[in-house]
């Protein structure tokens, strides 16, 4: 599951990455002609509207792109850095961006394709990048409140507005295409030529297919996280039988022995784990079960992993999903978390063995109940602290 | 040799949407070019300034967030990258050439000071808005970032707003 880096692409493999990147994207930008000011500069006068062709193509493009990851259960959305909103900053610092785009002609990313190919504008261009850097550097006490005023935190588009994220989606791709035919009409006005605004071309052809392609298959296809939920969804003897399970006693053991080797992996509610944390234990999701991050956990080798829950069967529900993942090294406890407070916590210390067997069982249970509470304890005074997602470091 | 057409705009913007999801998918970040030039502009001030770089906030602040070390740094390398791939291009389509381009009312002295104050205008406002058209305006759209959204249409709103006065430069 993606994001590759850092588990499967090492830290300092993500450099050679970043570089074999940077060729891809300085070659798409010279050979879309973003090396010269003066086709970019037309987006602004009317005269040539490759930037935003190049741009809005792009930008939907990875958006159905991302979607369609997601959607296949191929990327992590949690672990993907998203822009963080800064409204006041954003606005004033995109208001000068765009003043410095008009006086100079470019943006930084093209302004260093454009002085690779020996344009000498475009190294000026660069080298008062610098200068605009050292200033805000310098400046910083000036800037630092408005840079970081109104903070909204890193939100999606569809998050802010509340608009269902089929629909933006479905907008933007409107808006784009309105967007290629409006501006055709106006560089033909401009230009005082006439060109038809689609040609069918191979090339054209080609291109619309496979973005028509990706942008389907991200919301026609079943997303890969529902098949698997309504795969699970029947939870019967058969499925009993399959998943591996562990008695009380011995869960109530393996926590009195402090078993290092003890995953406990709890599908409670934040508000039942709170009245009875176990030691060992991360408090786990459905949904964290479809993420990358928290399932590092079952990758470990060699542990022990137990699935607990209040009942037995919503225990089997979150074994099968983790095993239909490909995580088999799960067991889950018999009868769940009720059966663990009836037998051990509030084991009935009176009651009479009936077999010679059970002897040894009841001793252990008493002494487990004895004991167990002071792990309890420990554990409710020194909460867990709150997990914290790792995102990719991105931006500029 | 004369140089080669530019490609289809639109097969150009395919080729760059999949180039951004795949850097996504790879690297759970999204392209960028401003970055690298803070880092490159952070190293050389601390380097030639140190006690200067240490009295100041704003370098102090980057170099908690950046504990390897300002050149170490993923968008520097990926800067490094297109000058190489971009290079490149321009040599295959015969466009290498070093020429200062400008408007035909401009002259070359407008453009050698529009360039630089354009320059320094956008690495400013890159600055306070997190990022550049790569960086907050494209790979925001791409992940649909609400802030990068809000900073690609203040870049182009704002062009478009500016474009009136600076016509002469260009038309």
């Amino acid at each position: 599951m993606g994001p590759l880096v850092p588990d499967i692409i090492g830290p300092n493999l993500n450099f050679v990455v970043a570089i074999l990147i940077g060729v891809a994207f300085g070659w798409i930008l010279e050979q879309a002609g973003f090396s010269t000011s003066k086709k970019l500069v037309g987006l602004f006068y009317g005269y040539d509207f490759t930037v935003l062709r190049v741009f809005f193509t792009a930008g939907i493009v990875a958006m159905f792109g991302v979607i369609a990851l997601q959607h296949f259960g191929l990327l992590d959305i949690n672990l993907v850095y998203i822009n963080p909103t800064f409204i006041w900053s954003a606005l004033a610092g995109g208001l000068i961006m765009g003043l410095g785009f008009v006086i100079g002609g470019f943006c930084p990313g093209t302004s260093v394709c454009a002085a690779a190919i020996g344009k000498i504008d475009a190294m000026l261009f660069v080298a008062g990048s610098f200068l605009g850097v050292l200033l805000f550097a310098e400046g910083y006490p000036l800037f630092e409140e408005l840079y970081k005023a109104g903070h909204w935190g890193s939100p999606q588009i569809f998050e802010t507005t509340g608009i269902p994220k089929p629909l933006f989606v479905l907008l933007l791709t409107t808006v784009a295409l309105v967007a290629f035919w409006a501006v055709s009409l106006i560089e033909a006005r401009v230009n005082g030529e006439k060109r038809p605004f689609i040609q069918l071309t191979r090339v054209s052809v080609t291109a619309a297919a496979v973005g028509g392609l990706i942008a389907v298959s991200g919301f026609a296809l079943p997303a890969e996280k529902d098949v698997l939920l309504s795969r699970t969804a029947h939870i019967d003897a058969e499925t009993r039988g399959r998943i591996p399970t562990m008695t009380v006693d011995e869960f109530a053991f393996r926590l009195l022995d402090d078993d290092p080797r003890l995953q406990v992996v709890d599908f409670r509610s934040s508000d039942a784990i709170k009245h009875l944390p176990l030691p060992h234990a991360t408090a786990f999701t459905l949904d964290n079960l479809f993420e990358k991050e928290p399932m590092q956990l079952f990758v470990k080798k060699n542990m022990v992993n137990i699935i607990v829950a209040d009942d037995e069967r919503s225990e089997l529900r979150m074994a099968a999903i983790a095993r239909e993942l490909g995580h088999d090294n799960v067991r889950i406890l018999e009868g769940g978390l009720a059966a663990f407070e009836r037998d051990i916590l509030r084991f009935d210390t009176s009651s009479v063995p009936e077999s010679r067997a059970a002897v040894d069982t009841h001793r252990f249970r008493a002494r487990a109940r004895r004991e167990l509470p002071a792990l309890i304890a420990v554990q409710q005074a020194a909460p867990a602290a709150p997990k914290v997602i790792k995102r990719a470091v991105g931006g500029c | 040799m004369n140089p080669k057409p530019y490609m289809n705009p639109y097969l150009a913007g395919v080729l760059l949407g999949l180039l951004l999801t795949a850097t996504i998918f790879i690297t759970g970040r999204g392209l960028g070019a401003s970055g690298a030039v803070k880092s490159a502009t952070v190293a050389t001030v601390t380097t030639v300034a140190p006690s200067h770089a240490a009295a100041s906030k704003y370098y102090n602040e980057y170099q908690e967030e950046h504990p390897d070390g300002a050149l170490k740094n993923w968008l520097v390398f990926e800067v490094i990258g297109v000058v190489i791939g971009a290079f490149l291009s321009g040599l295959l389509s015969g466009r290498l050439a070093l020429k200062l381009e400008h408007g035909p009312r401009s002259t070359s002295r407008m453009r050698f000071a529009g360039a630089i104050l354009g320059g320094a205008l956008f690495g400013l406002g890159a600055q306070l808005g997190r990022g550049c058209t790569s960086g907050a305006a494209l790979s925001g759209m791409g992940v649909l970032s609400t802030g990068g959204l809000i900073t690609m249409m203040a870049i182009f709103g704002g062009a478009y707003a500016f474009a009136y006065f600076f016509r002469k430069l260009w038309l």
